[in-house]
């Protein structure tokens, strides 16, 4: 038991490595102590089919048909493949998960990547809630960029429920991404 | 220190225990219909009570006598024991085990709480759920999240034993009850989102030593099969049965998991059960038809091998685990008494097989808007004979990953899950809880990291097309396959059937009602508003001459995910999403048993 809490804490260092290592530049820039402030959700660059808010932090960018970019799409696919078992369907919580649609009104970025790297725990008033550590998870920490992008859409209103209606092409970039931090296929 | 305690209370657990076979005090005790001693009632898992205190004409009479709260506010599965005069509950994680003396107003005579790592609670999939504890020979037996298994004694909760039958740090958990057969213990366990190779594992019951373990995938020393002489469909299933149907070594991170209920026939001496989704989710990372994940198994329980086996869904690629109850029933097929085995599956299908041989009888839809499959093959001499005709248009493995398969019904969570049904040998038929949910599914690569989750699929849930429920209630007709009657419910049934010689049969709602239906016509004859969903299963007891029903409640679990969001049809114009309100418009957390008698 103990060495179990000793193993999975040992492992914070190695996730929050990771999260790093896994984040795009941007992050590294933005990389100082979280700002309570949320970032401005104003797409003012891009490269490569991603988008960069005034704070230099990755966004969604919404076309007037609704088609969102490739990175939204993405996030809303893992999202509901990696989140969606506890923190329910389009990030509207579930009985025993924080409805993330709600969360990133507020979460920052940095505070956003350190939770799912990292975990969280809270054990009071009967719940046992316990946010796993994921920072060592390929299938998650491959694409935080792209759900931390769906959801802040989401939070923001930007996007509705369900799948994205459309979307932009899958930039080459991404994809050499993916399968750089994913590794070679099985 | 546990290992200390450990070893000291299996010492004086031999010395203590009796030369009785636990068969023989489950066998005894629940004939018993005054009490409740392993979660499904007896053995053949047929849930039905012959208590008729409360019966059709009454039962509009029924009240609430008592309640409890449990303390812990996650999704209640499993029901409550009544052994004598004491009743036992558990509760979700952490696994609080409570004995209440029904001579005194419930008071707590003993209360057991393991100390477990909370970092097992997000490797459980969905929920913290546990579907309840067993009793035999004086002992109350209880798996917890974290897969230790606990024998208590039933007078002091002392614990007897305990052994670890898995590792959570490898994505290894339970949530499921126990089965004591014999002189053994039989236990499933969790963990197929996180590529586990399951298994199942017999204890000695005295001492918690491990007898022998069966995997439902691998090669034929760990399946326990014999070539020869195991059989599916009346062949022998031949050599290396399991590894020929998996690519390389995918089978040692294959799931097959067994976290659903066991059933045990004394006569035949065969246990019955069902093995969960091969991993991953993406259909197009595992070739071959991944045997024997979802799979219905007949094992001996000496030995653990199987006498035969048969695959429902092979290369699976919706998560339709074949884990749901395997209700033992002895029927006429043809104007022919055949001792049958009963499944509803999470495919949609309605399986009843000859539990002597395993050969197929029926396999007929039990929601008619299944559709990823055509039938399953009854022509016996057909190449797909026992196989589902897949529907390509549904097929995720053929439309490939990054595909979309739209509209396929039922969802992953099945027409039906492991809320268990009941049948009644008065009116022959079967009581089944059933969810009414299609899907959108979309596989993609996913890489594999031990004791991370190994899904790969996205998912959006809706009511099925062309109503605005989400569940029923049936009455199933197992030797025809046909349904017989249907109550319609706002959403799924979550909650294990009772069916009783009163003629009444119960089951929970999502929004907290125990409800009582006339089990010829479906009427409702009775309804109670809990203080929360009801997840748990009905069951009811005998005391001091008077009958009673009791269940957990409880909202969470699976059904916790669509609590809040309630689940929107991607397909229907905006607007529509209203029709299906969510859940939590009607109910909130907190686990409660609530008992109800007639009044005096």
């Amino acid at each position: 038991m103990t060495d179990f809490v000793q193993k999975t804490s040992g492992r914070l260092v190695l996730a929050a490595l990771a999260a790093l290592a896994l984040a795009t530049p941007a992050y590294a820039e933005a990389d100082k102590p979280a700002s309570d402030k949320p970032a401005s959700d104003k797409a003012v660059s891009s490269q490569d089919g991603k988008y960069f808010d005034a704070n230099g932090e990755p966004t969604y960018k919404i076309g007037p048909d609704g088609k969102v970019d490739w990175y939204t799409y993405s996030g809303f696919q893992r999202y509901s493949a990696e989140c969606l078992r506890c923190h329910g369907p389009d990030g509207m919580g579930s009985s025993y998960a924080p409805a993330l649609a709600n969360s990133l009104k507020t979460l920052s970025y940095a505070d956003f990547l350190s939770t799912v790297a990292n975990g969280r725990k809270n054990l009071e008033n009967g719940q046992e809630k316990v946010m796993p550590t994921l920072g060592l998870d390929k299938n998650v920490m491959c694409f935080i960029d792209d759900i931390y992008i769906y959801l802040k859409a989401r939070s923001d209103d930007a996007v509705g429920r369900g799948r994205p209606p459309a979307k932009e092409p899958k930039p080459k970039t991404w994809e050499d991404g993916v399968n750089a931090c994913m590794g070679p296929p099985s | 220190m546990n290992r200390l305690v450990t070893s000291v209370l299996s010492v004086s657990a031999i010395a203590l225990s009796t030369a009785a076979f636990a068969n023989e005090s489950v066998l005894k005790n629940s004939a018993d219909p005054k009490q409740w001693v392993i979660q499904a009632g007896s053995y053949d898992n047929n849930r039905y009570s012959k208590l008729d205190q409360i019966n059709q004409s009454n039962v509009g009479k029924l009240a609430p006598a008592w309640s409890f709260s449990t303390g812990v506010l996650r999704g209640h599965e499993g029901s409550p024991l009544v052994v004598g005069d004491v009743m036992y509950v558990h509760t979700p994680f952490p696994n609080i085990v409570y004995a209440l003396d029904l001579n005194n107003d419930g008071k707590i005579l003993w209360k057991y709480e393991p100390k477990q790592d909370p970092n097992v609670v997000p490797v459980m999939c969905c929920d913290t759920v546990n579907r309840g504890l067993a009793y035999a020979d004086g002992k109350i037996f209880l798996h917890q999240a974290d897969t230790t298994v606990v024998a208590l004694n039933a007078q002091t909760g002392k614990v007897e034993w305990s052994v670890a039958n898995g590792d959570p740090k490898k994505g290894e958990t339970n949530t499921a009850t126990v089965l004591p057969v014999k002189d053994k213990l039989l236990v499933g366990i969790s963990g197929g989102e996180f590529g586990v190779q399951c298994h199942v594992t017999a204890y000695d019951i005295k001492s918690g030593k491990k007898i022998w373990r069966a995997y439902s995938v691998g090669p034929d020393d760990q399946i326990l099969f014999d070539p020869e002489k195991t059989t599916s469909l009346g062949k022998p299933v031949g050599k290396d049965s399991s590894l020929k149907t998996w690519q390389g070594d995918q089978w040692k991170t294959g799931g097959g998991c067994t976290w659903g209920w066991y059933s045990y026939d004394p006569e035949l001496n065969l246990v019955y059960y069902g093995s969960g989704n091969p991993s991953t989710w993406n259909p197009k990372q595992r070739p071959g038809d991944n045997k024997w994940s979802m799979t219905l198994f007949a094992r001996d329980p000496d030995t653990g091998v199987a006498k035969w086996a048969y695959q429902m869904t092979p290369h699976d690629e919706w998560d339709y685990d074949g884990v749901n109850e395997v209700p033992l029933v002895d029927q006429k097929i043809d104007g022919k008494d055949r001792k049958l085995v009963v499944h509803f599956d999470r495919n949609g299908f309605g399986y009843t097989l000859d539990r002597v041989s395993g050969e197929l009888l029926v396999a007929e839809k039990y929601d008619p808007t299944v559709n990823w499959a055509t039938k399953v093959d009854m022509d016996r001499n057909s190449p797909t004979y026992g196989r589902p005709l897949v529907n390509a248009k549904f097929s995720t493995e053929q439309n490939g990953e990054d595909t979309n398969s739209q509209g396929i019904c039922p969802a992953a969570l099945g027409s039906k899950d492991q809320q268990p049904s009941a049948y009644s040998p008065k009116t022959g038929l079967f009581y089944v809880p059933t969810n009414h949910v299609c899907m959108d599914y979309e596989p993609f690569r996913v890489s594999y990291t031990p004791g991370q989750p190994y899904v790969g699929a996205t998912l959006a849930m809706y009511p099925a097309p062309g109503g605005t429920h989400m569940g029923n209630f049936i009455a199933w007709d197992a030797t025809k396959g046909k349904i017989v009657w249907t109550d319609q419910e706002q959403f799924s049934v979550w909650s294990g059937a009772l069916a009783t010689a009163g003629d009444v049969v119960f089951y929970g709602t999502l929004e907290g009602y125990l409800k009582a239906v006339d089990a010829k016509t479906g009427k409702l004859l009775y309804k109670y508003k809990t203080p929360s969903g009801i997840i748990g299963n009905v069951m009811t007891y005998q005391h001091k001459g008077k009958q009673y029903v009791a269940v957990l409640s409880g909202v969470g679990g699976w059904a916790g995910i669509g609590l809040a969001a309630g689940l929107a049809d991607p397909h229907a114009g905006l607007g529509a999403v209203g029709g299906y309100a969510a859940l939590s418009n009607y109910t909130a957390l907190g686990g409660t048993l609530t008992v109800f008698a007639l009044p005096d």
